[in-house]
């Protein structure tokens, strides 16, 4: 590995006043299970003098719940704490989706939601989710903090919008609401450990029997996550069933642009976002009918 | 400025204070400045497994690990599953069900393995091959590891 400098940051100010003081060459580490191997392997896109690390800041290893704000997922917080919080099983269940496949038991104890969305991997199996809740960013900079929706994000593969003199302090999902339900599913060729060929993340709000809020997001299709508005638009306002859920994943099919590499041909990928789609949406319909 | 940092942390309960460079990893660190070598390298980025310690608690793969962040924390090797002598229920039950062939993988399965009969006393065979997904076997098929976990549980349940 080339040479780095390390820096332990305390606070939030601290954090930034480094990264500011780098002239774009510090990079924040919470697990660092991507960040360590990017540096080790010389990486391109992460050209980094010095390491922040960032798990010692309060902010960003918040992880609470309150009817009115939601869940605030500080960005250092490992996945393994998400799975295991009570909040988390009461009222997000479908985020233990993507936190209980992210890499092994090993990485997940290290491994972060807020890193996930940070490296901006086109197939980021968090981000999907993150923003089929609805997630909302909070960055803090020089100039204060910002907010911008986790589905604005990511701007290109390992880009994303967060300033080098930034740092994701947390990721906040709003009270879904009754009625909701979400779920994560990826296509992978193997039982576990795989990078995703395709990942759908989607949510419902169901009332009377319809469709009042849908969202459905695609990871491995596109240079970033996407969302598919139309699917969403073929969904909400209609009667939950067979109907519209297969036009929203017929518009999935149809908004993914993959690329055709060793996972998996274009072809495929498309043919695999319409039934990763259908599937997630059955399920997100039946949790939130059932109530988990 | 210096070039090297000094880190004080526990490993295996006993206090052990190093120097590194802050680009070395913890699994560097374990082998190559303090010596403790019975934990493996093999895939260096996080797939295989071979490398893992418990670190605060939680398996980790410590090639994913900076020796820097080790300050102040209580790390547990393979060194530190036997009790002098006397090898861990998990050691005895890979070796008398033939759970190794070549090795090299194996200090990072025992350390996992006792990680998940702490918290897990009496795992189901899926339950074992989930937390085992991050440790990689090219010898074995892994039936026979897995078998060997089953067995350490219930040797440690009667116990």
């Amino acid at each position: 590995m080339k040479w780095i400098d390390y820096e332990n940051a305390k606070t939030v100010d601290e954090a930034v006043k480094i990264l500011s003081q780098s002239g774009g060459k510090a990079r924040p580490m919470a697990g660092g299970t991507d960040l360590i191997v990017q540096l080790r392997v010389k990486d391109p896109r992460v050209d980094a003098d010095v390491v922040v690390n960032v798990k010692d800041i309060p902010e960003l290893n918040e992880l609470s719940y309150s009817a009115d704000k939601g869940l605030t997922i500080g960005a250092a917080v490992p996945c393994h704490e998400i799975y295991n919080d009570a909040n988390v099983i009461a009222h997000y269940p479908a985020l233990i989706d993507s936190a209980s496949l992210i890499g092994g038991t090993q990485i997940q104890g290290r491994a972060s939601l807020g890193g996930n969305l940070c490296n901006a991997a086109p197939s980021g199996d968090s981000i999907p989710n993150l923003v089929a809740h609805n997630g909302v960013a909070t960055l803090a900079g020089p100039n204060g903090t910002r907010e911008v929706a986790v589905e604005d994000v990511c701007t290109g593969p390992r880009q994303t919008c967060i300033g080098k003199d930034e740092i994701l302090v947390s990721i906040n999902l709003p009270n879904p609401g009754d009625g909701f339900g979400a779920n994560y599913i990826r296509f992978i060729p193997r039982n576990e450990m795989d990078i995703a060929v395709v990942g759908a993340g989607v949510s419902v709000n169901i009332a009377g029997g319809k469709f009042t809020a849908a969202k459905v997001s695609l990871a491995s299709v596109a240079p970033t996550p996407i969302s598919v508005p139309d699917a969403i638009s073929a969904l909400v306002g209609e009667s939950v069933g067979d109907g519209p859920i297969q036009k929203a994943a017929n518009a999935a099919k149809e908004a993914a642009k993959p690329i055709s590499d060793m996972r998996g041909t274009a072809e495929y990928r498309k043919h695999l976002c319409e039934v990763l789609t259908r599937r997630a949406l059955n399920t997100a319909v039946e949790r939130a009918q059932g109530g988990k | 400025m210096p070039t090297k940092t000094h880190v004080t942390t526990t490993i295996n309960g006993e206090q052990i204070d190093f120097l590194c460079e802050p680009r070395q990893s913890l699994l560097e660190c374990l082998r190559d400045v303090i010596g403790l070598t019975g934990t493996k390298e093999g895939c260096n980025d996080g797939n295989c497994g071979a490398c893992t310690v418990n670190m605060d608690g939680r398996i980790v793969t410590s090639c994913l690990v900076l020796g820097v962040e080790a300050e102040g924390a209580n790390i547990e090797t393979i060194e530190g599953v036997a009790d002098g002598s006397n090898l861990h229920p998990l050691q005895l039950a890979f070796l008398e069900n033939a759970a190794l062939q070549c090795g090299i993988c194996t200090p990072g399965f025992i350390v996992s393995s006792k990680a998940l009969l702490e918290q897990n006393p009496n795992p189901t065979e899926h339950e074992i091959r989930f937390w085992l997904a991050n440790n990689l076997c090219r010898c074995t098929g892994y039936d026979k590891i897995v078998r060997a976990v089953q067995d350490a549980a219930k040797r440690m349940q009667e116990a």
